[in-house]
């Protein structure tokens, strides 16, 4: 830091008595804020371009469109039923399977491991966050997909086959692609984003909380679940609505294990489609101003309003965790 | 111990029962997430490495049974994102500048840091569709540059978010000294804060290539794929994970193989990007 500092500020120096160059400022400051506003523009256009794009299908089918589950081409009738309902099945099972995981990790990195291990770790669950989309696809179609048809379900059946309520959820035949395995597929990419938000807030918390609680004789757990969780409830939903809002806009890698049925029903096994799936899988065979294609923009307008609001009630809860334990301005 | 179970003694022992369920639940999830990275990363060496050959970089890709390889696709991920970065690294840090020196917590720059983060979240396949609609369907027809400028409004974000963080790591006194010398405000921007945050600012920007360089959602739409060797960015493009893509779903060994070696190419590749961004980061905060 100092070596690098020391060179720029000589050369701000100005040599004296030189009028300085009052017409910079003005530009620069110009330049950026137009960078700024640009952002904001850039959104604006997304969603004026995804409405727009998506109109003739409201057009068409009215607001219908949101409970039709039909989806057909042949007979050129869309309804948003369908993905929407995989879209919103696969991310709340994702949470339940990510939530765990990232908590019992989280918990973990910031309370059991030793510091060298605890980095080492942490940063692997990182690199986790950083392999592509895709890559989860083609593991999860060539590793899981096989795993979930031959194992999990069947397994899930001689055990709770019988159950009343349980065997309508694993019912079908194990095809191995589904929705359990895309929210399985979505719990491992969006654990680490969790999991980053619970460590930072679990880490937040004043150590004298901590220290005072272990004084009193509590247990690691215990002051995990009695002092440190109560502390940071906010940050951790807020981190775990942003996991949701990731997940549900996951493509490539739910577009390789979903099943591409545009099907509603009980069995958390069955083959289903979400929004981004569809519009990954159905595009190719859209022509440009088909009304399919306009189906699948008006699609997209719907994950964007869902995703869009999902984040913000993320950052809304973390601005506000973090303001009150005082840790960012 | 067993000898009087007093209630106390009973309470004690409960306690740390759920004491040790919850750590050894704590390490049963961390163990199996490591797991996973291990899973995924050891299929990628298992599947991948066989059909490394010199062939892959040289030959482009071909009919199934060809002998084909991925230099297109390469040629193309190359292209596509160090176009992407170059279109989105001066906005995203000319707004990083914005928010860090300029707006600080004005409304504008409140909102400007918003719309940023949502961006950031947003599901990238809305900004596939988005620019199909505003660069490929007017044109009437696909191109690497309708990718590259998907990719870039993804990387944006990312170089945004980096920018202001590191510019609020630069000390005031700085700008306070460089200031009294009476350099101009974009003088002491340009030339003290920016110059002592380049690292960071570099780091933002590897991140960013990192990102976009395994993205695939956005460019169905946008570049489409291209199975010849092709440096034009006014028509179709492929790109590595485009061709896996194309090609894991495909029932053909021989595409299924190079596919595995893409996809190890692409992992690997972005792995160390991030490995080097955060060794670096945190050497540098030592």
């Amino acid at each position: 830091m100092d070596v690098s500092t020391q060179q720029p500020v000589q050369s701000a120096v100005l040599k004296p008595g030189r009028p300085k160059t009052l017409t910079g400022d003005p530009f620069f400051r110009g330049l950026v804020l137009s960078a700024g506003v640009g952002v904001l523009l850039i959104l604006g256009a997304v969603i004026v371009v995804m409405v727009v794009g998506g109109m003739p299908a409201f057009g068409q089918f009215g607001p219908g469109f949101l409970i039709s589950k039909v989806w057909n081409p042949v007979t050129q009738h869309f309804g948003a039923a369908a993905p929407v309902f995989g879209t919103i099945a696969s991310s709340v099972l994702a949470l339940l399977i990510a939530v765990p995981l990232s908590f019992g990790t989280a918990f973990w990195l910031t309370t059991l491991a030793p510091p060298a291990a605890s980095s080492v770790i942490g940063m692997a669950v990182q690199l986790l966050a950083a392999v592509p989309s895709i890559i989860f696809g083609m593991w999860g179609f060539f590793v899981l997909v096989p795993l979930v048809a031959h194992y999990v379900q069947p397994a899930a059946k001689a055990l709770f086959g019988h159950v009343p309520v349980v065997s309508v959820l694993i019912s079908g035949p194990p095809f191995g692609t589904g929705l359990f395995t895309a929210a399985v597929i979505l719990a491992i990419m969006i654990m680490p984003s969790i999991t980053a938000v619970m460590r930072d807030v679990f880490a937040s918390i004043p150590s004298v909380l901590r220290e005072s609680a272990y004084g009193l004789g509590a247990t690691r757990w215990e002051v995990m679940r009695r002092v440190v969780l109560p502390w940071s409830r906010q940050g951790v939903v807020g981190g775990i609505v942003l996991g949701m809002g990731r997940a549900m806009g996951e493509t490539m890698a739910v577009t390789f294990v979903i099943g591409d049925s545009n099907h509603i029903g009980w069995s958390i096994f069955a083959p289903a489609n979400t929004i981004a799936s569809l519009i990954a899988l159905e595009f190719p065979e859209s022509p440009a101003g088909s009304l399919k294609l306009a189906s699948l923009m008006a699609l997209g307008a719907i994950l964007m309003a869902i995703s869009f609001v999902t984040l913000w009630c993320s950052r809304m809860l973390l601005a506000r965790g973090q303001n009150s334990t005082g840790k960012r301005s | 111990m067993t000898a009087r179970r007093t209630p106390d003694s009973f309470r004690a022992a409960r306690r740390r029962m759920a004491d040790r369920l919850a750590t050894l639940f704590s390490w049963c999830a961390t163990i199996l997430v490591v797991f996973v990275l291990g899973s995924i990363l050891w299929t990628l060496l298992e599947k991948g490495l066989p059909g490394l050959h010199l062939s892959i970089f040289t030959k482009s890709m071909k009919a199934p049974g060809q002998n084909g390889g991925l230099a297109n696709a390469i040629v193309g991920s190359l292209m596509q994102t160090g176009l992407a970065v170059l279109l989105g690294a001066p906005m995203g840090i000319f707004t990083g500048i914005y928010l860090a020196e300029y707006g600080s917590h004005s409304k504008l720059a409140d909102s400007v840091r918003f719309v940023s983060d949502m961006l950031l979240s947003a599901p990238s396949i809305l900004i596939g569709l988005f620019i199909y609609m505003i660069l490929v369907a007017p044109f009437g027809h696909f191109s690497g540059f309708a990718g590259a400028v998907a990719l870039a409004v993804l990387a944006m974000p990312i170089m945004v978010r980096t920018t202001e963080d590191m510019l609020r790591l630069v000390p005031l006194s700085m700008r306070e000294a460089g200031i009294a010398l009476g350099a101009p405000k974009w003088r002491v921007t340009c030339f003290i804060c920016i110059r002592a945050a380049r690292g960071g600012i570099m780091t933002g920007v590897l991140l960013a290539v990192a990102r976009v360089a395994g993205e695939t959602a956005p460019l169905l739409f946008t570049s489409l794929g291209n199975s010849e060797l092709s440096f034009n960015m006014g028509r179709e493009m492929s790109s590595l994970p485009l061709a896996i893509y194309q090609y894991a779903g495909s029932a053909y060994q021989d595409w299924v193989q190079q596919a595995w070696t893409g996809a190890l190419l692409v992992t690997f590749g972005v792995l160390i990007i991030n490995i080097v961004v955060r060794i670096g980061i945190r050497g540098g905060k030592a």
